[in-house]
């Protein structure tokens, strides 16, 4: 993964993956109405009927009974909806739904190994890493890719690399103290996101 | 007996909020697919709908209402005898008048969001636009006295001759200062859900006083509130701004009623600067008069806010310089300027937090004009009883939190003299500022009882937005019943539970916590008493409103710290980077000490917003809040909070309450901001007063050094 990505680009480079030099042909049109999408969140294969103006987001929320999943803004400014797209995070308010076909989208709920929380949750309990906890799955999802991104270096680095994520709460030390625990566990800050 | 009040334990809410199991207002699932609302906005800040024509809109698809004024039934009107606003009747489209940009002139509701929001754009209207009054700075003449302030705080104050103790001053400062509009923007957009049943109404709504809700639900809908239930286990966040309901609920609960089916409405983040009040922007006149030798003798603090001409809202600016620095001529008054703007709200620390701003600023500047420590300016000033009340203070600690944040903070190695210190290409500077904060009491009842399988079940009407109550009730509860704190289930926010007033001004955590102790206690003489027949024994405890205790007739209550900040400023660009921030703290006995901690770096947090980030920008044309989102109106993110901590020291105030705690959720914040402008003071020597500090206001007044 690239370096100088934005930590919080919602979407293009994510959704489209891959990189590919070559002109696509025209897509079908679809829609107005409500148009069928395959797609995978947390591992399991989802079919839904959803207009192409619903964003990934209203998808996760209204649609499929993931609310873990927030929104805070609905324009990118935020964080709160920080999921990842085939194991890269982006804003899921900035992402359509239907760009997701065939893609594997990963929310909170999805991070814990069933009852047992992922070793970041765990360290935002311990931290106190949160205190509404309105923001606290974007923070968790962005600090998880921030470690496998390679961005948990410094306290300075991830002071940037997660400032896509606000917390109007202000738990900014904390969440620092909780990927720092994680990030040290590890013996670094190089491991696979999840 | 095991001590558990104290404790740094982790939240007891924790799991459910990591894993996004904690379902706020918008998010209930369990009572099936309900329709969506859209509120539409007026686009104008001052005029009258002159033609609404919602048929474009209705025939949209899945749409299924759109209410306007034309059709709206009949609402409360506004009760000012009701002593917080929190509880009046609100009416939303109850008439054709535009009072201020924004205000709701239609909810559109249809099966979807996309559908409600499309539909939104398509109701059509002619505004007659009537002249308004947006400018804050160029209606200074228009100031006029309240009758009060919140909570019928007196308007003015005087003590002594501060005409003649000022006149005959040493050593004079007499500055102005002025703080912008600030808005809370909790990270939950304010969020309803009405599910009518018949003619009841379940609301699940992001509020910080249950109570609250239901009273403004029940007396704008004219309806009993027996008949309106409120649900709110989970709060994202408030800082004021959800002390009240708002539209999103009344027009929720509005459209519910006469659709018969559940409705839900959220504000989108651009609405929310239009339909929730922002912290009134104010200017604040500051005189202080000492002797050579530092000591006050005249103090005067006098702040113009701006107001809506409906609806007052008197932010108490200048009420802690009553309580604060000691000296025998001091005065304060409140004055109000009309705008035609949304009322003014609380945000986090009402009064404190400007008022502070401009206090302790100047305090600063005279420390500089005396060549004295700011520390030990404030220390030589240091009352003995309360200023003007008379009153001997509860438990004050100002000097040992200033004595303590210096020696921790190595305030020794501030630069004597400013713009005197580089780090490259930084010029590096100190500054401090001491805070108050006004520890308030509110009625409040809680409920316990023993189950059958042993476990203890605490019934509140009380909300946790973050604040930790879950967890401190939790402790509280298992001290008082010698229970581990895994057999104590805390139950919060439902209006089917004990009333309280909830969390905001700092008195949530205390009112309920000794609610709950005292219903703990009442619980185990029963059981005492039952013996055996332990199941189904429950208990009540309650707290009473500090206006009916004697203890705040007889004491001054407060709660106290000192801040300290050290700033980097560019030398070229007057770029202003917080480098590190030690806040010292005393708010009497401390309930969790990781929750008080996580409290008041918040606090601290917002206070570096206000010094150096946060202003809501009116256009003075139109009345909009021009930088309405979070790309615009910047709130500190990750990359402005370096190193930051707060330091409680942790003590116990008899006359606060049976615990001996006080509420510390706006203790962070005061001073703050000020401790901050001190330090760009100290590394650049440009003081400036008009918050907040942007590059633009220091690059000026920056020294010439090599190049």
């Amino acid at each position: 993964m690239s370096k100088t990505q934005n930590p919080n680009s919602a979407s293009s480079g994510g959704v489209h993956g891959g990189g590919a030099a070559t002109v696509a042909a025209p897509l079908p049109m679809r829609g107005p109405g409500a148009v069928e999408a395959g797609l995978s969140v947390n591992g399991t294969a989802r079919l839904v009927q959803i207009e192409p103006r619903v964003s990934l987001l209203d998808l996760l929320r209204e649609h499929l009974d993931l609310t873990g999943t927030k929104k805070g803004c609905d324009h990118g400014t935020c964080g709160a909806c920080t999921v990842w797209i085939d194991g890269r995070r982006v804003l899921a308010c900035l992402t359509l739904a239907l760009v997701c076909e065939g893609r594997e989208v990963t929310t909170i709920e999805g991070l814990a190994k069933g009852a047992e929380l992922h070793p970041m949750q765990r360290s935002f309990i311990t931290h106190d890493a949160f205190q509404c906890g309105y923001c606290t799955p974007g923070q968790i999802m962005s600090a998880v890719a921030l470690l496998a991104e390679g961005h948990a270096s410094s306290d300075a680095s991830i002071r940037e690399w997660m400032s896509g994520n606000i917390c109007r709460c202000a738990a900014y030390p904390n969440i620092r103290a909780a990927i720092r625990e994680i990030r040290d566990a590890a013996g670094g800050d190089r491991h696979a996101a999840g | 007996m095991a001590t558990m009040i104290g404790q740094p334990i982790n939240r007891v809410d924790g799991p459910l909020k990591v894993s996004g199991q904690a379902t706020y207002a918008y998010e209930h699932w369990e009572l099936g697919q309900p329709l969506y609302g859209f509120i539409v906005g007026a686009t104008i800040g001052k005029g009258r709908i002159a033609r609404i024509d919602t048929a474009r809109a209705e025939r949209a698809p899945g749409v299924r209402l759109v209410m306007t004024h034309r059709d709206t039934p009949a609402q409360g009107a506004r009760d000012e005898s009701v002593l917080l606003e929190y509880w009046r009747a609100d009416p939303a489209l109850n008439g054709p008048e535009v009072h201020h940009y924004g205000e709701p002139v239609a909810l559109v509701v249809a099966t979807t969001f996309e559908q409600a929001r499309a539909a939104a754009s398509l109701v059509d209207i002619d505004y007659a636009l009537e002249p308004g009054h947006f400018d804050f700075a160029a209606r200074q003449d228009q100031a006029y006295a309240p009758k009060w302030l919140i909570l019928r705080l007196p308007t003015d104050s005087a003590v002594g001759d501060f005409d003649a103790g000022f006149g005959a001053a040493a050593v004079k400062i007499d500055q102005r200062y002025t703080t912008p509009f600030e808005f809370s923007q909790p990270m939950e957009p304010n969020a309803c859900l009405v599910v009518p049943h018949g003619e009841d109404l379940t609301v699940y709504v992001s509020t910080q006083i249950v109570d609250a809700a239901r009273a403004k639900i029940a007396s704008t809908l004219q309806i009993d509130p027996q008949r309106v239930r409120i649900v709110s286990p989970y709060v994202g966040g408030g800082f004021g701004s959800k002390l009240g309901i708002h539209a999103e609920a009344i027009l929720a609960a509005l459209a519910a009623r006469q659709l018969s089916q559940p409705v839900k409405v959220v504000m989108t983040r651009q609405q929310i600067f239009q339909l929730v009040g922002p912290r009134p922007t104010s200017s604040q006149r500051v005189r202080l008069g000492a002797g050579r030798d530092g000591r006050l003798v005249a103090i005067a603090h006098e702040v113009n806010m701006h107001t809506n001409p409906r609806e007052e809202y008197g932010e108490p600016t200048a009420v802690m310089t009553r309580s604060q620095y000691a000296a025998p001529n001091r005065l304060t008054r409140h004055r109000m300027v009309p705008l035609d703007l949304q009322r003014g709200e609380d945000v986090r620390a009402p009064g404190e937090a400007p008022g502070l701003m401009a206090i302790e600023s100047a305090m600063d500047e005279l420390a500089v004009a005396l060549d004295l420590d700011p520390i030990e300016l404030r220390i030589r000033n240091e009352p003995t009883v309360d200023p003007e009340r008379g009153v001997p203070f509860s438990d004050r600690r100002v000097v040992e939190c200033l004595r303590e944040g210096a020696r921790r903070f190595g305030w020794e190695r501030r630069p004597a003299k400013p713009a005197s210190v580089r780090d490259g290409q930084w010029l590096v500077g100190y500054g401090m500022a001491a805070a108050i904060r006004v520890h308030p009491q509110a009625p409040a009842k809680a409920r316990v009882r023993m189950d059958p399988d042993g476990n203890a079940v605490v019934q509140t009407d009380m909300t946790d937005i973050g604040t930790g109550t879950y967890t401190i009730l939790t402790q509280v509860a298992a001290e008082a019943l010698d229970l581990p704190i895994d057999r104590v289930r805390v139950e919060l926010g439902d209006s089917d539970f004990p009333v309280s007033w909830g969390s905001g001004g700092s008195w949530g955590a205390c009112n309920s916590s000794t609610a709950v102790h005292r219903a703990c206690k009442a619980l185990r003489e029963k059981l005492r008493v039952a013996g055996n027949q332990r199941e189904g024994v429950e208990a009540e405890g309650e707290i009473a409103f500090m206006m009916d205790d004697p203890n705040y007739r007889n004491y001054s209550i407060h709660t106290y710290g000192a801040h300290f900040a050290e700033v980097g400023v560019d030398v070229d660009t007057a770029e202003i980077r917080l480098r590190r921030m030690l806040g010292v703290f005393t708010a009497g006995r401390i309930l969790n000490a990781k929750t008080a901690r996580s409290q008041l770096i918040g606090g601290m947090t917002f206070g570096v917003g206000m010094a150096l980030l946060e202003a809501a920008v009116v256009d003075t044309r139109s009345g909009a809040f021009v930088n309405h989102d979070l790309a615009e109106y910047l709130v500190p993110v990750h990359a402005d909070i370096p190193q930051l901590d707060a330091v409680l020291l942790d003590g116990f105030d008899d006359k606060a309450n049976v615990l001996g705690a006080k509420g510390l959720g706006e203790l962070g914040i005061c001073g703050a901001g000020a401790s901050i402008g001190n330090a760009v003071f100290n590394a650049t020597g440009v003081r400036v007063r008009d918050f907040p500090i942007t590059l633009e206001k220091v690059l000026p007044g920056l020294p010439v050094v090599d190049v």
